[in-house]
């Protein structure tokens, strides 16, 4: 059996989904978390069941691409079964898409997320009458604190099909005139015959004449969403009691966050505070790690001798200690951070907040949440630009991502520069990245003028995050480094130490030359480099192992090593990234992207050596 | 219901004033759509919490909260509560 979740932005899919098949998704506070499908098995009642997560929906009426996905998967695939998932805090409203749902003659549950948040807000449902209006199972929940569950997977077994819910005497009379040409459709014969009527006059085009006179100038699927609001409305005022809500901090809170000037200033605060404390924290842990780890490492040099076997596994030691010595301690404290300012509803605040200055770059509000993302990974920064509706926008978005550091490079970042040069580079770092992104972002509103419509972004309320929630994204992303990375990283150190110990590596050094030469870099820099196209992090881990010490200190000159860095921050994107950009925006333009980045690091890298050769 | 006054943009009502959507106007029928499924439809009531900086309003609508770019703002047009109907 398959089961969907399907439900309004926000409604907390991700964080039911997760809770019934165990931690998969990565579930978060603001519309739009989730914009891929995302597919579950669990044993529900002692029966096997697919458990599908889709991208959150206003309305079946999709507009942008993440929306695409989740109408499309609903009626080419057809679920067995659909969880409605609803904020109850936000109804009306999210009885709108119910309405929809109820069309599509599959059977239904409908599931009351967020209960403990409408209660807060002074809204009081009679669950009773809900079951008895809607003709379907309701179930209440909190999902993220596991709430209901047990009620959720009995009232699995009572789903039922809902009859169609009644409109206006003027729409139902046009549903029956259509009916017939409805059918006549071949992409819409496999629908309920009710269905079929409602999207032939949302689709409009071809109407039967006395149609087209009765809706005269009249917008059909505006007319559509009146109607289904009024249903909604209808509904809300039978089922739901609605008293005073209770207003806390957590309403007065926007007071400050989202002030002209307090706003911008708590930003800027936020921004220091996630970048200093990740310093701060890695710096302590790489500290207390390395020196333990590098006797291990000359300890196994030693133990493994000198012969080819004994210096590749050398150095698939080393790979992995690397990982666990210079990329974990900075990755864990960015990653628990991140998650908080996901999780407690701060990032649609900010695309808020920089909606005026995006303007001027040519870009609005929301391409914001795809930017802060790409702080955390690029892959799901340019799945993100989905959220946009308009495809110039998601074009520039993806690229801009894409030059915002990720975590990988906050390695490169705190682990090279921050460490031997001081915070205060990393820091500034960080605000010329920036910089670039802003200038890259006017270059690029010349080439593709803007045309968007601008900012719509709904703003949720903010939550406290659980434990279990922010420690469960942090792990899932870490998963992603270790499961990943970390192969990766030894295999890399393997063929490398292989590549000395045979001296081809000199070979590949060589041809980067090009590269390495114009930056002041040292030739053993290139093979690094090269790697680092993989993943950015392996660039500095096996940086070390190229040099012969992880005291990079000791084998670079401070301007090699911001140079290094600098580099490192803007050149080609890793593959992960540019296969998910290949598939976003094309091919082609991914591979603009990837010589513009190598052009625009080389650029940068040699603006860098400029200056801190005027600076020394 | 209307007769005090006459619909002028979202962008004009101060901070803190209650009103009543008269229209969406504008080209771009995907616009009107996205923010007629948000509930920005005639007659409903929306409150004006906050401006941005270079902009963008934050309304409150049906107990949602709503960021609009100061061009989707432009183009709402509401005709805004007298002060008695607020206190009724």
């Amino acid at each position: 059996m398959r089961v969907a979740l399907v439900g309004q932005p926000n409604s907390g899919k991700s964080t039911l989904f997760n809770a019934l098949v165990g931690l998969r998704a990565v579930a978060s506070n603001f519309p739009g978390t989730t914009v891929e499908i995302l597919r579950g098995r669990a044993a529900l009642a002692g029966k096997p069941v697919e458990i599908v997560d889709l991208p959150g929906i206003y309305s079946l009426a999709a507009q942008d691409p993440a929306e695409r996905v989740a109408r499309d998967f609903l009626l080419s695939e057809k679920p067995d079964l659909i969880i409605n998932v609803i904020d109850a805090s936000a109804l009306p409203r999210s009885f709108t898409l119910t309405l929809e749902l109820m069309e599509l003659g599959i059977p239904m549950v409908v599931v009351l997320n967020m209960a403990d948040e409408a209660e807060h807000k002074g809204i009081h449902i009679d669950k009773d009458k809900l079951e008895q209006t809607l003709g379907v199972p309701v179930v209440f929940t909190v999902a993220s604190r596991g709430i209901g569950l047990r009620d959720l997977i009995a009232a699995l077994a009572q789903a039922r099909v809902p009859s169609p819910p009644r409109y206006s005497e003027f729409l139902e009379e046009l549903l029956g005139k259509l009916g017939a040409a409805a059918q006549e459709k071949p992409h819409l014969r496999a629908f309920p015959a009710r269905y079929a009527a409602l999207t032939l006059l949302a689709e409009g085009g071809t109407w039967p004449e006395e149609v087209r006179e009765e809706l005269a100038s009249r917008d059909p699927a505006e007319l559509l969403a009146d109607e289904r609001f009024a249903v909604a409305g209808r509904i809300f005022r039978e089922v739901a009691q609605v008293t005073r809500a209770r207003v806390g901090i957590r309403e007065r809170l926007d007071d400050v966050l989202m002030h002209p000037l307090l706003g911008y200033l708590f930003l800027v605060l936020a921004l220091f505070l996630l970048f200093f404390l990740t310093f701060r924290v890695g710096s302590a842990l790489e500290g207390l790690l390395m020196p333990s780890l590098e006797s291990l490492a000359t300890r196994w040099a030693e133990v493994l001798g000198e012969s080819l076997a004994g210096r590749v596994l050398a150095g698939a030691l080393d790979g992995l200690l690397a990982g666990i010595g210079i990329a974990l301690p900075y990755l864990v404290p960015f990653f628990v951070l991140l998650a908080l300012l996901e999780d407690v509803g701060y990032l649609p605040r900010v695309g808020f907040l920089l909606d005026g200055l995006m303007h001027r770059l040519g870009l609005h509000g929301k391409s914001v949440i795809p930017l802060l993302l790409g702080y955390g990974c690029s892959v799901p920064a340019v799945l993100a630009t989905r959220i946009l509706e308009d495809e110039r926008d998601r074009f520039v978005s993806s690229v801009l991502a894409v030059l915002i550091p990720c975590a990988a490079r906050t390695v490169v970042i705190f682990g090279l520069a921050g460490r031997f040069l001081g915070p205060g580079v990393a820091l500034a770092l960080y605000a010329g990245n920036l910089l670039v992104v802003a200038a890259g972002a006017t270059l690029l509103a010349r080439v593709f003028p803007a045309a968007g419509p601008g900012l719509i972004l709904e703003i949720p309320p903010y939550r406290l995050p659980t434990l279990r929630t922010t420690l469960g994204k942090t792990w899932l992303r870490l998963r992603g480094f270790v499961k990943v990375a970390w192969p990766l990283l030894v295999l890399s150190s393997l063929v490398l130490a292989l590549f000395q110990t045979l001296g081809w590596e000199r070979v590949l050094n060589l041809l980067a030359r090009p590269i390495t030469w114009p930056l002041g870099l040292p030739p053993e820099a290139g093979v690094p480099l090269l790697f680092g196209i993989l993943r950015k992090e392996l660039a500095l881990l096996l940086l070390g192992q190229a040099l012969g010490t992880e005291d990079f200190a000791a084998a670079l000159t401070p301007t090699q090593m911001l140079v290094f860095t600098v580099f490192t921050l803007f050149y080609i994107p890793c593959v992960a990234t540019l296969a998910v950009l290949g598939r976003e925006v094309g091919w082609r333009r991914t591979g603009l992207v990837l010589l513009a980045t190598t052009g625009l690091a080389l650029l940068l890298g040699a603006f860098a050596r400029l200056l801190a050769w005027a600076a020394l | 219901m209307f007769l005090n006054s006459a619909p002028k943009p979202l962008v004009e009502l101060p901070v803190g004033h209650t009103a009543r959507v008269a229209a969406v106007t504008g080209p771009g029928r995907a616009v009107r759509l996205r923010l007629r499924v948000l509930g920005l439809r005639p007659g409903a009531r929306l409150k004006l919490l906050g401006r941005g900086p270079g902009g963008p309003v934050l309304v409150e609508i049906d107990g949602c909260r709503l960021a609009l770019g100061q061009g989707v703002a432009r183009r709402i047009l509401v005709v805004p509560e007298t002060e008695e109907s607020e206190t009724q």
